[in-house]
């Protein structure tokens, strides 16, 4: 919710950034609603960060806009107090103290003290490490900072760039069940991932990028639902005409199975029909994983390329 | 525990206000001292005022033992500290990159370099009037021990001379900080800008008849020079304002654009 209260949401229209002749982030997008986990998916270097830091005016777009609940970032009044941000844990003066860095924020959001102590509570940093330089810090404990230093001004949006990276799974956990938390009390979450089974666990909606473009968006249940079957059996002529005369359309997979739209109840029984002992049934996932795959396998095969090309040069 | 982030969160929105230019300053101040190596540097400038105190009444000259002698010895040092003190308060935000954090609190970033400029000749003043005192304890001890006559030969006019002469220094370090955004970088300059410069000015006027007269108009650490040596002419004057602007004025709006535009990552 804003000051207004209506609720916050943060609004992609048509972003690209370009460096030189290279388009890094190309022509996105998209609307993360108050009160959902949106979760932003790409390999490595799909211009994810790129994105984000265009959003909170670190970068200028080229060209494009983000805004949040209609205004620019730069045109809030006190940003940490409506916008938590966190893009890089690791960006920090490695000689300042958790509870150093805690405070620079408090004050310039012109917080009440009490608010650092609640802030290192809330994610688990004991009084021995918010006393410690942060250049001592592992990975997860400065996520942790971070995500203290994004929810310490009560924002009612936050824009967290890998958050979870560094995290054991107890701390992935823990991150879940926090934004969870804020998600359900109104709160817009905009989480980035380089890895799918974060986000699975993590977001409400996918947005899923891959060299610049967006690739897919929707809800998790969406993308992720069944989006078929796939059978096989000993005998794959049996099982084809089995299909064939119950009308099921199949196609054929790569590694010669078959795949129809219908449920696994129905080609279970169309089997169990025409008397074909099934060795294989199962759910195809929404193809989320498997673009997501080829998406990633592309992003390597491109990078090996350019290796090449310049050891070639 | 969730219930601690949000819940309060409601209740303060209601009175979302602007972040004060004043409060951009405290906190900036208070960038400069909260790491080990801003904590040690604005030590040096305690210790080594101290120290050339003591060296003062321990070596110089008896005769030599005036106000003037004591308040150019401790300053001298501070001149070189406080532009690095000034450098390295806006270059951290990018080689430390906690600009991150800093210029998405604050998107205006000519407020954070503003907040920066003020806090910075803050500490340049107050490190001065420190300078001036402890002179002054200096020259009072030092013409006790010695039993030679107290001479306060710095007159107010004078002091305030000094006192720009070193915000000059300091501002040099500000405005290579935003043109060069890098810790080392802006060192390095620096230290050309302040040691290497002058000497290739003075060998050039010693051996070229032609950049003799040029000087004062070009050589921005030569005009300045002036401003410690005591009350200046009107053309003193002007060689000041001429080669600060060239030297520092302008350099410090590209810097200032380079800053506005450039990405932090
Ligand atoms: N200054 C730049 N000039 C050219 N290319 C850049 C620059 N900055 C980033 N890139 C490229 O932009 C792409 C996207 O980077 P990034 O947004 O960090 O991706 P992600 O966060 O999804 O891993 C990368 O391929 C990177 O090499
Ligand atoms: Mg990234």
């Amino acid at each position: 919710m804003d000051t207004m209260g209506r609720s916050s949401v943060i609004t992609i229209e048509s972003l690209s950034k370009r460096y030189g002749a290279s388009t890094v982030v190309d022509n996105i997008s998209f609307v993360a609603p108050a009160g959902r986990v949106t979760g932003f998916l790409g390999p490595n270097g799909a211009g994810k960060s790129t994105s984000m830091r265009m959003m909170v005016g670190l970068t200028s777009p080229t060209p494009g806009s983000a805004t949040i609940s209609g205004r620019r970032f730069a045109d809030l009044r006190n940003p940490g107090r409506e916008v938590g941000v966190m893009l890089d844990a690791s960006a920090q003066h490695a000689g300042r103290t958790g509870r150093e860095i805690l405070t620079i924020a408090q004050r310039m959001m012109g917080l009440p003290g009490r608010r650092v102590a609640e802030m290192l509570e809330l994610v688990s940093l004991t009084e021995t490490e918010a006393n410690r330089r942060v250049g001592n810090y592992s990975l997860g404990m400065r996520q942790r900072l971070g995500i203290a230093t994004a929810l310490i001004g009560g924002p009612a949006v936050l824009i967290l760039d890998e958050p979870a990276n560094g995290l054991d799974p107890a701390g992935i956990r823990w991150m879940r069940d926090l934004l969870r938390g804020y998600a359900d009390q109104g709160g817009t979450v905009l989480l980035s991932s380089h890895l799918l089974r974060e986000i699975e666990v993590i977001a409400d909606d996918i947005v899923m990028i891959g060299n610049g473009r967006i690739v897919c968006q929707g809800s998790k249940t969406q993308l992720l639902q069944s989006a078929g079957t796939i059978a096989r059996a000993a005998d794959m002529y049996a099982l084809k005409r089995a299909f064939d005369t119950s009308g099921l359309p199949t196609t054929v997979s790569d590694d010669g199975a078959l795949r129809t739209d219908a449920d696994p109840t129905r080609v279970g029984r169309v089997a169990h029909e025409a008397g074909v002992a099934l060795i294989e049934l199962r759910t195809v996932d929404g193809g989320l994983e498997e673009m997501f795959l080829q998406l990633t396998a592309d992003t390597q095969r491109e990078r090996a390329d350019t290796q090449r090309e310049r050891k070639g040069a | 525990m969730t219930a601690i982030v949000i819940d309060p969160v409601r209740d303060q929105r209601a009175d979302v206000y602007p972040v004060p230019l004043s409060r951009v300053i405290n906190v900036e101040l208070r960038k400069m001292f909260d790491t080990r190596s801003g904590f040690w540097l604005m030590a040096s400038i305690v210790i080594t005022a101290l120290l050339t105190t003591i060296g003062t009444i321990a070596f110089a000259p008896e005769t030599d033992l005036t106000y003037y002698t004591f308040a150019k010895a401790i300053g001298f040092p501070m001149t070189v500290v406080l532009p690095i003190i000034a450098i390295l308060s806006i270059t951290g935000e990018w080689s430390q990159r906690s600009g991150l954090t800093t210029f998405t609190l604050v998107p205006h970033r000519n407020r954070v370099i503003a907040a920066k400029a003020v806090s910075s000749v803050a500490v340049a003043i107050a490190s001065m009037l420190f300078a001036f005192v402890i002179g002054a304890i200096g020259n009072l001890v030092g013409t006790a021990i010695t039993g030679t006559e107290m001479v306060w030969d710095v007159s107010l006019a004078e002091g305030v001379n000094i006192v720009l002469g070193s915000l000059l220094c300091l501002l040099t370090g500000t405005m290579l900080g935003m043109l060069i955004r890098s810790s080392a970088g802006a060192l390095v300059a620096y230290f050309v800008y302040s040691l290497l410069l002058p000497t290739v000015a003075g060998i050039l006027a010693s051996s070229q008849e032609w950049f003799r007269d040029l000087q004062p108009w070009v050589d921005l650490n030569y005009a300045q020079a002036a401003l410690f040596e005591g009350t200046l002419t009107a053309e003193q004057w002007a060689n000041v304002v001429v080669t600060a602007s060239t030297w520092l004025v302008l350099p410090a709006i590209l810097g200032l654009r380079l800053v506005m535009k450039s990405e932090v990552k």
